[in-house]
């Protein structure tokens, strides 16, 4: 690259939700910065490239690319592959391009269920029980769809990634500090970490940035937030709210126990957690006040959902990544 | 099918007891099924659930989990902290569609050679009327239960370079 | 015609992709709007605590999770037939109220308006934000970044994170505010209102002062004759929180009002094999299929939809905008697609009076903000008014409140028939033997899109009005002649 050209940047949308980007969009005047330090060449949302436009670039054209969304049909996957190609980083850019996120929670289910579900739902009038047909003969000429995959991926199952920002939406201020970083780097101020990290995030849990106060208090009974007022000074989890802060990045500054919410996990994994499920199996256990199987059964019969509580987020990027109806498809 | 089929099983046990009962059933040549593929860890408490999802993650059919009965543990109450890890552990592997009797905690002392084995046994044909439970891994997660070979063809191209040019 | 062939891959782009066939005399035969994606979000809330429904369903649209959190949280109050002590109604509707203010401003200058202030004919690069911060000087552009963030920060106030907030639960909230907090949020409600009024003085100078574009808006090009649907109070003006959905006939009587607990007797949902977007009608009227007029049940939802089905604005200021808007285009119902910004407008002004009005409510900074649900929870439905459309969240639980079932028809969805019928309408007014059809087809459409503001990130995952379009024209074999695209 010659000297006085800039550095290209991308940003992409996958299976998102689109609050990923209006996350960057929320970063305020740190935008400018993006635009000053580098071309934008293909951002969907902000401006007009096609992607016959990615396609005509050569390979690692692109200096950074901010990847987000999940892998849910055939098109995410291609896209995945085409940026990885054209980009030197490529960033896997919050919780649903990293875990799965919400969305992922479609790996318990097949395929064939999501689709009946979907198409016939009470106020669905599809007497013929259609299905959307990938390929569908209208009296006019063939249309065409892409392919509802089996089930969720993370962008790092499909191709390498450099880097990991996390968060459902990552926080504005993370991603300015990160734009902060790259540019610098760029300038050779500063150094990047190595590729596979996380960045825009802290390297231990919600419950350290979390100032609700915590005692080594057991608890008796889990408790659904609705069926309580509880403490506003207290841990929500020693209150018997199922709190993911334990296992949680942190990076967030807390946000949702300060609101008298629990953390429900948008972080991901905390650093050096490799299922982040697991982790939290071991944190809930260890709250639990009883050493009789019958009793610790009975207080566990308050976690109506273990599975939706420990892989909320993760479930795509966890261990086992699907249930089995997902990889049967029955 | 389910003839032929061996049930693959790792099992987890605690140094101080089952590890040693299970020795002892093989000095007293107590005869127990091959399947079990021990692990030795230092306490049940040391079941870190992550081992037992790698396991089934990565072709196990079972996994058995084996510490001091209650009251025994040598370091005081860990296997009570086992046991509730276990308890959740194997609710939400429920929800995964993983069967109860694949993920299994049995506790021996280490006089116990004789039972462990009999327990072996029975979680081996529990688990061999399950059928294998073949999760599917890393290497075929992209290909055979799926038409969509060319969607799941992992392209795990080179990692790409990380330096940037400025 | 001469055929154009683009490497099909061009398609992976497309998250909205339009199909136009031709037939052998060279004009249009059909069109089809596909949407290509699916997530399945009506599955996966089965099994999962539906206190949770709040949390995971804004998931469903990152540009207006505020609605789905809303929706959802009255579909769980409902669900434990609970009822959230008054503060608690009153914080929800203040931070939906600071929701629409941010998303109205942003649609109007960043994405509608710039076709107006810029002009229809603009150069594209020019037809966008900076364009108008442009022309309307950099002055205006703060004050629009300004708007966005005090909305913003109402939200992050009341529902503890600026995207995707985590405040509502069964019965109320899990926070309430103090009074610096309350402060500060009339302060910006004030700064609101003027924000707003002028934002309606710009509209009228620009748009309103200059014939072409009034021409614009009454032409046929346009305009629909629909049915009407919008959340209304009791006495019959625009709601976005709560209410009943009056629903109005395109001769503008009023043929109902249903509540949360009627919708299926109302609204049914169409499914076609082409696309994964279903199409939602009045089920009373029937589906007729593409086309408008009293007989046929295709419906729409939008801030015109919401004032025509409404007699009123609750708010003072908004109310004389209202008149002001009827007696210029000639009365009840407005059928006219554009229109739909000047109703956006009147909606930005309710929207900030109603901040500062509940933000001075006596009740406003009270602790008592959630009633601990007693009942055993069954089935609840919640509707709100989502900008872009009606939303509906209907979930059944079994004893434990574990979600068993769930149904949701989602705000730009009940726009898919109407936007399908203004790409058609588009198409076929520009395409004709011997015409070459160029980006002025894709200008028109794109006008008829942003009417109706659509965001198919609830559908699928597109930003508001900044749909990735594809255009496919088709010859009567079938074959691709030419391929438009853009982003709308
Ligand atoms: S990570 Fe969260 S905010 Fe980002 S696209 Fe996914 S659901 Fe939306
Ligand atoms: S468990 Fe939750 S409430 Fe408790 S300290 Fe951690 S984050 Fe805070
Ligand atoms: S507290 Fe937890 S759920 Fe809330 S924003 Fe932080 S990481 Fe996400
Ligand atoms: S030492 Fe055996 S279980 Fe703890």
């Amino acid at each position: 690259m010659s000297a006085n050209e800039k550095p290209k940047f991308a940003m992409y949308w996958a299976a998102a939700c689109g609050g990923c980007e209006i996350a960057v969009l929320n970063i305020g005047e740190k935008i400018l910065d993006v635009d000053a330090n580098f071309d934008v060449v293909f951002w969907p949302v902000a401006m007009d490239a096609k992607y016959k436009d990615v396609e005509a670039m050569p390979d690692g054209y692109i200096t950074l690319t901010l990847f987000n969304g999940g892998i849910r049909n055939k098109e995410n996957a291609e896209m995945a592959r085409l940026l990885r190609r054209k980009s030197k980083i490529l960033v896997s850019f919050g919780s649903c391009a990293s875990e799965g996120c919400i969305p992922g929670l479609a790996n318990l289910s097949s395929r064939q269920e999501i689709l009946d579900t979907a198409y016939g739902t009470l106020t669905t009038d599809n007497p013929d029980n259609i299905r959307p047909q990938y390929s569908y003969a209208a009296p006019e000429g063939e249309l065409h769809i892409p392919e509802f995959l089996p089930f969720v991926q993370t962008l790092d199952q499909i191709v390498p990634v450099d880097y990991y920002i996390p968060g459902c939406p990552p926080e504005s201020h993370q991603i300015g500090a990160v734009v902060d970083l790259v540019i610098q780097a760029l300038q050779g101020k500063a150094q990047l970490p190595p590729p596979g990290s996380v960045i825009g995030a802290g390297g231990s849990t919600v419950c350290d940035d979390c100032p609700r106060k915590r005692h080594e208090k057991k608890i008796k009974e889990f408790v659904r937030i609705q069926q309580i007022k509880p403490d506003p000074d207290l841990c929500l989890l020693e209150q018997g709210v199922p709190c993911n802060g334990p296992a949680t990045r942190n990076g967030c500054g807390a946000l949702c126990p300060q609101a008298g919410a629990q953390c429900i996990g948008c972080y991901g994994p905390a650093e050096g957690v490799t299922d982040y499920g697991a982790r939290l199996i071991t944190a809930f256990a260890s709250v639990i006040d009883a050493d009789d199987p019958q009793e610790i059964e009975r207080i566990l019969d308050g976690l109506p959902d273990p599975v939706g509580q420990f892989y909320r987020f993760n479930l795509a990027a966890s261990l086992l990544r699907a249930a089995k109806p997902a990889f049967t498809g029955k | 099918m389910s003839d032929t089929f061996e049930p693959v099983i790792i099992g987890f046990t605690c140094n101080w007891c089952s590890y040693r009962a299970a020795d002892l059933a093989g000095t007293a040549r107590v005869k127990y099924p091959p399947n079990v593929r021990l692990i030795r860890l230092m306490c049940s408490g040391r079941l870190d659930p992550t081992f037992v999802l790698h396991a089934l993650a990565n072709g196990a059919d079972a996994v058995m989990i084996t510490g001091c009965h209650p009251g025994e543990c040598h370091y005081i109450e860990q296997n009570y902290k086992a046991l509730r890890r276990f308890l959740l552990l194997r609710r939400t592997l429920a929800g995964m569609g993983i069967e109860p009797q694949r993920v299994q905690l049995v506790w021996a002392s280490a006089a116990e050679g004789a039972r462990l084995a009999e327990e072996i046994a029975r979680i081996v044909e529990e688990v061999r009327a399950l059928g294998p439970l073949h999760w599917p891994t890393s290497t075929d997660l992209y290909g055979k239960p799926f038409s969509e070979e060319e969607a799941f063809s992992v392209t795990k191209e080179t990692s790409a370079p990380a330096e940037v040019n400025a | 015609m001469e055929r154009i062939t683009i490497d099909p891959i061009t398609r992976l782009e497309g998250h909205g992709k339009i199909e136009i066939f031709l037939n052998e005399e060279g004009e249009v035969a059909n069109t089809y709007f596909q949407i290509p994606e699916l997530r399945g979000f009506e599955r996966f809330c089965v099994g999962r605590p539906v206190e949770e429904m709040p949390l995971l369903t804004n998931r469903i649209c990152g540009v207006c999770p505020e609605a789905h959190h809303m929706a959802a949280a009255k579909a769980i109050d409902a669900v434990y037939h609970v009822t959230p002590p008054r503060p608690a109604k009153l914080l929800r509707e203040l931070l939906y109220s600071g929701f629409y203010f941010t998303d109205h401003t942003t649609h109007f200058y960043a994405l509608g308006g710039p076709d107006f202030v810029m002009g229809p004919d603009a150069p594209v690069a020019e037809r966008n934000i900076l364009g108008v911060i442009h022309k309307v000087g950099l002055e205006i552009g703060g004050k629009v970044i300004q708007a966005r963030k005090y909305g913003h920060t109402i939200v992050e106030i009341i529902g503890g994170r600026k995207v995707h907030p985590c405040t509502s639960i069964p019965g109320g909230l899990t926070k309430g505010i103090n009074e610096e907090q309350r402060k500060q949020i009339e302060e910006m409600g004030l700064w609101a209102i003027e924000f707003a009024q002028f934002s309606l003085k710009l509209f009228n100078d620009i748009v309103l002062g200059n014939q072409a574009y009034v021409d614009l808006i009454l032409g046929d090009a346009y305009t629909h004759r629909t049915y009407y649907i919008g959340t209304v109070d009791d006495n019959n003006r625009v709601n976005f929180y709560d209410g009943l959905v009056s629903v109005v006939a395109p001769d503008g009587t009023r043929i109902g009002k249903y509540g949360p607990g009627d919708y299926t007797d109302w609204i049914a949902e169409r499914v076609e094999p082409w696309t994964y977007l279903k199409f939602p009608y009045l089920k009373k009227v029937g589906w007729k299929g593409f086309v408008d007029g009293q007989d046929s049940g295709v419906y729409c939802a939008t801030p015109l939809s919401r004032l025509n089905a409404a007699d009123g604005m609750a708010t003072p200021r908004a109310q004389e905008e209202y008149e002001k808007f009827y007696s210029t285009l000639g009365g009840k119902p407005v059928h006219q697609r554009l229109a739909t910004h000047w109703a956006r407008l009147i909606e930005l002004l309710y929207a900030a009076e109603r901040i500062v009005e509940l933000a001075t409510d006596p009740e406003i900074t009270s602790d008592n903000i959630h009633t601990i649900p007693t009942e055993t929870p069954t089935e609840g439905v919640g509707i709100v008014e989502a900008p872009r459309g009606t939303l509906t969240h209907h979930y059944w639980t079994d004893e434990r409140g574990v979600v068993t079932r769930a149904n949701l028809i989602v705000g730009t969805t009940n726009n898919h028939a109407p936007i399908s019928m203004s790409i058609n309408k588009a198409a076929r007014s520009l395409i004709h033997k011997g015409v070459v059809v160029n980006e002025g087809l894709l200008n028109m459409v794109e006008m008829a899109f942003r009417a109706y503001d659509p965001c198919f990130g609830c559908a699928t995952h597109s930003l508001p009005g900044q749909m990735p379009l594809q255009v496919t024209i088709r010859d009567a074999r079938g074959e691709p002649i030419q391929v438009l695209r853009q982003h709308c």
